[in-house]
């Protein structure tokens, strides 16, 4: 049966421990070089620690205590009085001396036990605190392509349940490991000292146990290691089931999805009952054990007790300590399960913080009082992936509030030109120059606060429109946001919206439609009033044609005085900008005008053929 | 909650058996238990008596051999009760998969996902060892608690009634206790919830973060709700952390009364020290008991609490369900819209729409963003049922096919790809029953233009998807969503605005299949461009919800109004494109109707162009 209520925190730890992830899995309970490093955490609290310590080993001192008070009473008390050789009155007198030195003991271990509970939650819930904060910071500077890399439900686990993991070893498993052997280290000592023989005794049972424990925890281990595993299985397919629901109705796999499903369940209730079945062994062996050690003892002591060479209170109190000799090793799996969960959370979770960021601020970086918006990409080749080149020897120079269009087919590189200039990716080859200044030498924070970007995927935050638009910009007023809101033609919606620019938006802005967030996402690029301004026009092309044009309405007034730098693979929408890059596989092919780049007969001329073409002709319908 | 109490005996009524004999069997270890106690008082006895040490090798054998046969039947008790709990765990998760697989897309949009898993994760943690623990620990504190008070009356009145009374003062405090720390864990799991929401939308908006330096009010607003969340444990830990000094003092209190009074009794020659020595294991056997009382009491509650949630989702029913008298007519696919309207909650989203496309003809929707497209072409395969009017198929009313059927006939192309985390080649194949055949395969990711990027995956479509494979671009993940609609077969095809993220030339090429495949089949396109949608049988423009127009292309050119505006600008934007290519040689200057053009820097001309420019 369970253990020890313990202290506070984290009860999320266990089932949902592994939400998603079934990867990397250890099956140790534990590993030095990993403990040593969370017990790093502590660091900060080490007087805190010091004095929980203290606090655990006078409250396991003040539980051994009872049984020796057990053994005064009748040694000291009652036997002499019921053989004669005290008056009543004297045994009543030494009954209620012993009696009131038992109460203040129990009083004085409770309180403790109460007030090392506390210290050990708030000492191990401050250092995970401070963790958690460590691994949320670390992560957000970490490069976009780790993010790339890692799904949001990965690093959701690490950051919630994997602390929480964390925690509970901290707070529970830690601390009752220490407790168990302070007290187990007692008990032996008190038995030692009231009598080493029945004490040795006793320690007859030691081997069988240690054998015992050795042959369960290997099994133990195995079994929950396949548990934890199936479980992240169960889960990680049923998240995906609930979150493409709609696929799975509007194609009728409820049945064979089902089908899958339950063939996981039933490998993860194989893997319960595999536990289920050890466990029901392990604990009444265990018990059964302490049942005839106790036994053993009584035959002992009495031939001891016969010679008068053992007290009969001795006796009771060693059958009394007994018992707790025994729980540390009754609770063992709970312990187990605490730690060998944590050992795996704290593996995930240092990995992720060894994770280094390969886009690093300059030791003294160069800043720039005036930026004036000059774009030069020089020799620049970059991948992804080492030797996929996604972009090859480019070369170009944007002037200060020139406006561009690139233009290329889907993986011609477009893209990744403006996460370059937004250095979410640093180039493998060649540089990127702002106002001739290479990006690298200057802070990643000083780049961006030039460059505003109007995503592909307009990422909506829980807040409300305004919020949205000024993210935790204070020092944009609501006459700037209402303004930046107007320029691009979000005004109309907003207005209508019942509480207007104050309306509360939830989590990936399921409430406003794909068209109301893109010209969000552009006022809140707006509202910034960057020097520079990357538009992505995947963010575009959702979009109805009214709006579109109200956006490319914006855009041309945007551009104004603005270096703009426009990804559009709809030829109509950059007929405005002052030139275009076209890119193909990863290199610059042509570059000029719209009227130049037609007269060339290029690529540029293909591109712009097909939009012809595919404008006249294509379509899925039938003619009448 | 009586709901609730049903549907948990509904699962103990399918392991009745296993958990009764197992109820049985701990009952009956609890009652050996009580035996040793007995024998230890005798030991004692005899010692103080004098007696022979063989009656005190024989009693402990005895004890022994209780110990063993309570330790069989606790062993097997437990076993059985547990498995079932395990058993009825899987049970419940298989239900509720099956359940929600019934729910309707509004239910989904209502409920987070990530609340969904919390529920059918910790909630149902927290009812499996309701079920498993509770009953297993309830019993044996029961029995235990039972069979000593019986002894202990059979032993001396008073000590047992001093007993007796201290058990339901134990059990008060508990129950004290754990109410408060129920209330406070389940504010440590809404702040939990906010914890979570904070970071997903963090990782989620990473990027949006990165480009408008974000990150340390982002991490502020992190360390915030990290902050609440530490002193909510804390709070927590204040009322939980009194359990067990709590429980730890009122039972060292009953012990020191029966020592106590027991011990003057024993003076007074009232009671052996033997008898002394079997109350102290009397107590000993009922205390853990009496803490487990409290904990069980606990673990009730929050699998109670649990429970309800769980529920909560066994008892939203489907608000899109089969006919009671289905329709199995074959669908040819005639879809007709009368009167349709429709509203999410109070917003209405359409407004008395009604059309007709025969089966084998095409209909195009276009319209300004939010004017209601997306939801029409929901209601045809029942994701949404409009709130008034009707839509028929070849004459039926769409509720009165089978779903399956309905859907079977629907192939759909959703604005926003979903794709599972399965080799490409299942995905492709998920809408059918059977694995498709390598030349189906090969034909839907030529309709699609899938086929030339699986070309250059490793594993062609053995490549796995999503995390656990690779990740697709969203103009692949767009084209596997059409090859996936293209390889069921379907009656009718709905594309809604499914070629966003798919450049210029691929949708021509993609559009161009598709024509060859519809053929025969009924069509319904969500677009934007006119170009797209201008050889449909039939062009609805949607406007706030209604048709604002319809017709053929010629017919919306000649009313001359919100289609004919958007076509004009098309055009405008066509011809100015032409326009310019042939005025080139006039060196005309740009007219006016493209935005003010400063047009400094021209012709920038790269000197040395790329060799490989095909």
């Amino acid at each position: 049966m369970g253990g020890r209520g313990g202290g506070g925190g984290g009860h999320h730890g266990g089932g949902a421990g592994g939400f998603f992830q079934e990867d990397e899995i250890l099956g140790k309970a534990y590993d030095a070089t990993l403990t040593r490093r969370l017990v790093g955490y502590l660091a900060p609290y080490k007087l805190w620690v010091a004095l929980a310590i203290v606090l655990l080993l006078v409250q396991s001192l003040a539980q051994i205590v009872p049984p020796i008070i057990a053994k005064e009473i009748v040694d000291q008390a009652v036997i002499p009085a019921v053989s004669g050789a005290l008056a009543r009155d004297d045994a009543f007198a030494r009954l209620a001396v012993l009696g009131i030195v038992y109460l203040v003991v129990l009083a004085i271990g409770a309180a403790i036990r109460y007030g090392q509970t506390i210290l050990t939650t708030w000492v191990g819930q401050k250092a995970m605190y401070d963790l958690r904060l460590e691994l949320f910071r670390h992560l957000q500077f970490l490069p976009l392509g780790f993010f790339d890399r890692n799904p949001v439900g990965r690093l959701m686990t690490r950051i919630t349940n994997d602390i929480d993991a964390l925690t509970d070893m901290v707070t529970r498993g830690v601390v009752s490991i220490f407790g168990d052997i302070a007290m187990v280290v007692l008990i032996s000592g008190a038995m030692l000292i009231l009598d080493w023989r029945l004490a040795l005794v006793t320690f007859i049972s030691l081997p069988i146990l240690i054998a015992l424990t050795a042959y369960f925890r290997g099994i133990m281990r195995e079994s929950f290691r396949a548990i934890r595993i199936r479980l992240a299985r169960v889960n990680a397919f049923l998240n995906e089931t609930l979150s493409g629901m709609a696929i799975v109705q509007l194609f009728t796999r409820e049945k064979p999805v089902f089908d899958a499903f339950d063939t996981l369940n039933r490998d993860l209730l194989a893997a319960n009952q595999g536990q289920v079945r050890a466990m029901s062994v392990f604990q009444p062996t265990v018990n059964f054990t302490r049942n005839a050690t106790a036994a053993l003892l009584f035959v002992v002591g009495a031939n001891w007790v016969m010679d008068a060479q053992l007290s009969l209170g001795t006796l009771v109190a060693f059958w009394q300590l007994l018992q707790n000799f025994f729980q540390p090793i009754l609770d063992l799996s709970e312990k187990y399960n605490i730690m060998q969960a944590a050992m795996a959370s704290s593996e995930r979770v240092f990995r992720l913080l060894d994770t280094h960021s390969t886009i690093l601020d300059p030791q003294r970086p160069v800043e720039l009082p005036h930026v004036r918006g000059e774009i030069t990409f020089d020799n620049v080749s970059f991948a992804y992936n080492e030797g996929e080149w996604v972009l090859r020897d480019v070369n170009f120079k944007i002037t200060a509030g020139e406006s561009v269009a690139i233009v290329g087919a889907t993986g011609a590189g477009k893209t990744s030109i403006i996460s370059l200039i937004s250095r979410f990716y640093d180039v493998q080859k060649g540089r990127i120059l702002l106002d001739g200044v290479d990006i690298r030498d200057m802070r990643q924070a000083d780049v961006r606060r030039h460059v505003g970007v109007v995503l592909q995927d307009p990422f909506i935050f829980a807040g409300t429109i305004s919020s949205n638009i000024r993210l935790n910009e204070a020092s944009i007023s609501d006459e700037q946001v209402r303004a930046a809101a107007q320029f691009v033609n979000a005004d109309k919606f907003i207005e209508r919206l019942p509480q207007g620019y104050e309306t509360v938006v939830t989590e990936r802005g399921s409430t406003l439609s794909v068209g109301q967030k893109q010209l969000l996402a552009f006022a809140r690029a707006i509202a910034f009033n960057p020097e520079i301004l990357l538009v992505l026009d995947e963010a575009t092309s959702s979009v109805d044609t009214e709006t579109e044009h109200l956006i490319q309405d914006a855009l041309a007034k945007l551009m104004v005085g603005r270096t703009s730098i426009i990804i559009a693979h709809r030829l109509s929408t950059i007929q405005n900008v002052d030139r275009i890059i076209v890119l193909h596989k990863g290199r610059v092919v042509e570059m000029g005008t719209h009227r130049d780049l037609l007269q060339q007969r290029g690529t540029y001329h293909r591109l712009y053929e097909l939009q012809y073409r595919a404008h006249e002709a294509e379509s899925p319908m039938k003619s009448a | 909650m009586h709901s609730s109490r049903a549907t948990l005996l509904h699962y103990l009524g399918q392991h009745k058996v296993k958990l009764l004999t197992g109820i049985l069997l701990v009952a009956g270890s609890s009652f050996v238990a009580v035996l040793p106690p007995l024998l230890i008082g005798r030991i004692v006895d005899a010692l103080t008596t004098g007696a022979n040490l063989d009656l005190i090798g024989r009693l402990a054998l005895i004890m022994v051999a209780l110990a063993a046969v309570e330790n069989v039947l606790r062993g097997l008790g437990r076993l059985r009760i547990l498995d079932s709990s395990r058993r009825i765990e899987y049970g419940v998760r298989n239900d509720l998969l099956a359940h929600l697989q019934t729910m309707h897309l509004a239910y989904f949009q209502h409920q987070r996902i990530g609340d969904l898993m919390a529920r059918l994760t910790n909630d149902l943690q927290a009812v499996r060892q309701m079920i498993g623990f509770g009953i297993l620990m309830l019993t044996n504190t029961l029995m235990t608690l039972l069979f000593t008070f019986v002894s202990m009356f059979g032993v001396n009145t008073k000590l047992a009634l001093i007993t007796l009374i201290l058990t339901p003062i134990s059990s008060y405090v508990f129950w004290t206790i754990g109410r408060r720390v129920n209330r406070r864990f389940e504010q440590l799991q809404s702040q939990f919830g906010d914890l979570s929401a904070k970071a997903q939308e963090n990782f989620s908006g990473i990027r949006v973060v990165k480009a408008f330096s974000q990150e340390e009010d982002e991490i502020r607003a992190f360390a915030k709700v990290n902050r609440d969340y530490l002193n909510k444990a804390v709070d927590l830990a204040m009322v939980n952390g009194l359990l067990w000094p709590a429980m730890q003092f009122i039972l060292g209190a009953a012990l020191l009364t029966i020592l106590y009074v027991g011990g003057q009794d024993a003076i007074e020659k009232q009671l052996t020290i033997g008898q002394l020595v079997q109350f102290v294991a009397y107590l000993q056997l009922i205390s853990w008991p009496m803490i487990a009382l409290g904990e069980v009491t606990n673990m009730i509650q929050q699998g109670a609490a649990s429970l309800g949630r769980l529920q909560h989702i066994f008892e939203a029913r489907p608000a899109i369900t089969d006919p009671i008298d289905p329709v199995t007519t074959p669908i040819k696919g005639a879809v007709e819209f009368k009167g349709i309207s429709f509203a999410y909650g109070q917003a209405v989203v359409l407004r008395d729409i009604s059309f007709s496309v025969p089966a084998g003809g095409s209909l195009a929707i276009v319209g300004p963003t939010g004017s209601g497209k997306s939801t029409l072409v929901n209601l045809i395969p029942r994701l949404f049922d409009a709130q008034q009017g009707e839509i028929t198929i070849d004459g039926i009313d769409v509720k009165r096919y089978p779903l399956p059927q309905l859907r079977r006939a629907v192939g759909y192309v959703p604005q926003e790809t979903f794709l599972f985390s399965v080799p490409l080649r299942e995905n492709v194949g998920f809408g059918r029953d059977t694995p498709l055949a390598e030349s189906e395969l090969e034909w839907a990711g030529d309709v699609s233009q899938l086929g030339k990027d699986v070309a250059d995956f490793p594993a062609r479509y053995d490549t796995m998807i999503g995390e656990r494979g690779v990740t697709l671009s969203g103009g692949q993940k767009q084209r596997t969503a059409i090859a996936r609609a293209v390889a069921k077969d379907p009656r009718i095809l709905i594309l809604d605005d499914a070629l966003s993220a798919v450049d210029t030339y691929t949708e021509a090429e993609i559009l161009k299949r598709l024509r060859g495949v519809m053929r025969e089949r009924t069509s319904i396109v969500v677009a934007h461009r006119i170009s797209t949608v201008k050889d449909a049988d039939e062009i609805l423009v949607l406007d706030d919800g209604v048709i604002a127009e319809r017709g053929t292309h010629r017919d919306l050119l000649e009313r001359n109004g919100l289609y004919a505006a958007m076509y004009r600008r098309q055009l405008l934007e066509e011809e100015l494109e032409v326009d310019e290519e042939q005025s080139e040689h006039d060196k005309r200057v740009r007219t006016s109707t493209a935005p003010e053009q400063s047009a400094p820097p021209r012709a920038r001309r790269i000197d040395e162009m790329p060799a490989d420019q095909d």
